[in-house]
């Protein structure tokens, strides 16, 4: 069953390019929150040797040296453009399973084996014209296989014009492709798995492809079996095109700038709290225990280290945002020592089940759940119709001192009427 | 959302004068029959067989959803097709330009919105405003179309 992996090419920075084409054909990274890390780069700045979540402090200098232009990520334009590459892509199969932002399989069982090229051409010259995003094609009978048709697609290993179908490759040539590519590139080959494969003489995708499974599966899990299972074309690893809701919700940032004081974490801890509640409703779900944690930075290495974490179980799994917010807090309370340099805090809601599934206790009290349903779908409602954050908690704060650094941020140039871009 | 609003729609492609269209109210996604007495008491209202369901101005100006952007016009250089400045445009990038279509298109880096015009090899981005220049492409010079306009979309409240 052939299957198909698009991947956007560089997709951050690609979508800052749509609406900016002075940054064609120059070197542009796009930063993590907070301007932290290098999230996206672009080929020119791929050329330039620069690493991929290299803390932007340290690369800032050589950056300047060459010229690159470094932007704050725009999570809401990407977010908007990854939807219409998503449900452009859906048009072109009956299956598909979104793999990430900017990743996504699509099943091309049925199809005309000797077609796919073609087919891949087409979709990627429709969403280069629809959307302008570039996007690389790899086709292949398994997942593992599609990923590495894509990688040889971008690296231009093996295909053509950015489309890599394997189906069209003979046995000897894909030994001899395997043979060239080290086995870190292999989907599920983490860097430690890959220095043991090292140590045992395995170092190409050919060696892993070829290996005994007796002895991988003596070495290391069933995962790693299964992966090569995989590479030699058996299919282990479904296609998931059902929509699992969520199992867990986290919602963390990094700081602008540091903090001390415990206000300005209840602040922040609060607002995290209140995002993650929001999605929690959105999926129709209910938290049994809420996790907080705060740290200090690791980057920091001469400031004193602190990072602790408490859950805390809830008598009633919830939606409710105080009570969400409550619980949090507590949490915080107990693990805030006073004296450190705070750089991130975060949130995360924990045992989540469907609402309608929980069950009712002896302790319930109907009159005030149904209020507090009540309440809790009229905040969203206004939230929706006046923008995020309009109504809120006291407790989040309204300075946000820690709140993101993003200072170079493009505009929101798909979802705002008041940053559209401007045409002369 | 349009309620109390009226709103002109200049078809891009017709040079002038713009056609004024009555603008259609309410919001939903989807056109369908729409039965408004559920319960048995009372008459039913002879008109209910008949009712079709709103025209959704979303589903007329905006065909194709992915691939739509709206942008924002600076400037007089399109005046004489109905292009004001600050008008917003509705520009759908699967649609491949012919002759005469308006398009947004990238000159030096920047979006530009002009009329294309096509004449055997020769391609003219012509500004509708005598005095704005046209811009001719030079052999060997490609011009990008980012997209084409196909509606601007002006408010007067």
């Amino acid at each position: 069953m052939p299957l198909a992996l698009v991947d956007c090419n560089n997709f951050y920075v690609s979508c800052e390019r749509v609406f900016n084409p002075k940054l064609e054909g120059v070197p542009v990274v796009v930063l993590s929150n907070n301007d932290g890390c290098v999230v996206s780069r672009s080929n020119e700045v791929k050329a330039l040797g620069l690493k991929m979540a290299e803390p932007w402090f340290k690369v800032e200098k050589l950056a300047k040296q060459h010229g690159i232009i470094a932007l704050s990520s725009n999570y809401a334009l990407y977010g908007d453009l990854s939807a219409r590459v998503m449900s452009i892509l859906s048009t072109f199969t009956t299956r598909q399973e979104i793999y990430s932002i900017d990743e996504c399989f699509l099943d091309l069982d049925g199809f005309d084996p000797q077609s796919l090229i073609a087919y891949g051409q087409t979709i990627r010259k429709t969403i280069k014209r629809n959307i302008g995003i570039p996007v690389c094609i790899g086709i292949a009978d398994t997942k593992t296989l599609a990923k590495l048709a894509n990688y040889c697609a971008k690296k231009q290993l093996a295909g053509e014009n950015s489309v890599c179908d394997f189906g069209q490759l003979n046995e000897m040539q894909m030994s001899e492709l395997f043979s060239g590519i080290t086995a870190a590139e292999v989907w599920g080959v983490g860097p430690r798995i890959n220095q043991k494969l090292r140590a045992m003489g395995i170092k190409t995708i050919e060696d892993l492809r070829t290996a005994t499974p007796d002895k991988i599966r003596n070495q290391f899990s069933v995962v790693l079996e299964r992966t090569i299972n995989e590479l030699n074309g058996f299919p282990c690893i479904e296609l998931e095109d059902a929509e699992t809701p969520r199992q867990q919700i986290m919602v963390s940032r990094s700081f602008g700038s540091s903090v001390t004081a415990l206000e300005d974490l209840i602040e922040s801890v609060a607002y995290f709290a209140t995002r993650a509640a929001e999605n929690l409703r959105q999926d129709g779900s209910v938290a049994a225990s809420v996790c907080v944690y705060i740290r200090t930075s690791p980057f920091k290495e001469t400031n004193q280290q602190y990072q602790q974490s408490k859950v805390v179980p809830l008598i009633r799994p919830t939606d409710d945002t105080m009570k969400l917010v409550g619980a949090a807090l507590q949490g915080l309370k107990a693990i805030y020592r006073s004296g450190f340099y705070y750089k991130k805090s975060g949130v995360l809601l924990l045992g989540l089940q469907a609402k309608e599934t929980l069950q009712a206790t002896l302790f319930d009290d109907p009159a005030s759940l149904a209020k507090s349903a009540r309440l809790m779908s009229t905040m969203d409602a206004i939230n929706q119709k006046m923008g995020a954050g309009s109504l809120t908690l006291a407790a989040s704060g309204i300075q946000h001192r820690w709140a993101m650094r993003r200072e170079n941020k493009s505009p929101n140039y798909t979802t705002n009427w008041d940053e559209l871009p401007i045409v002369k | 959302m349009l309620l109390s609003f009226y709103l002109s729609l200049v078809m891009s492609l017709t040079i002038q004068p713009p056609i004024i269209m009555r603008p259609e109210m309410g919001n939903p996604s989807i056109r369908r029959p729409l039965f408004s007495h559920k319960v048995a008491a009372g008459f039913p209202s002879p008109a209910d067989d008949y009712i079709e369901g709103w025209l959704n101005l979303d589903e007329y100006l905006v065909p194709h959803h992915e691939a739509t952007f709206f942008v924002r016009a600076k400037g007089n250089s399109m005046v004489g097709a109905g292009i004001f400045d600050g008008n917003l445009l509705v520009v759908d990038k699967s649609l491949i330009p012919s002759s005469g279509s308006i398009v947004i298109a990238v000159i030096d880096g920047e979006l530009t919105v002009k009329r294309f015009l096509k004449d055997n090899d020769k391609i003219i981005l012509k500004a509708e405003n005598a005095r704005f220049k046209n811009i001719e492409l030079k052999e060997g010079q490609e011009l990008k179309v980012w997209g084409v306009v196909t509606a601007t979309v002006r408010k007067f409240v």
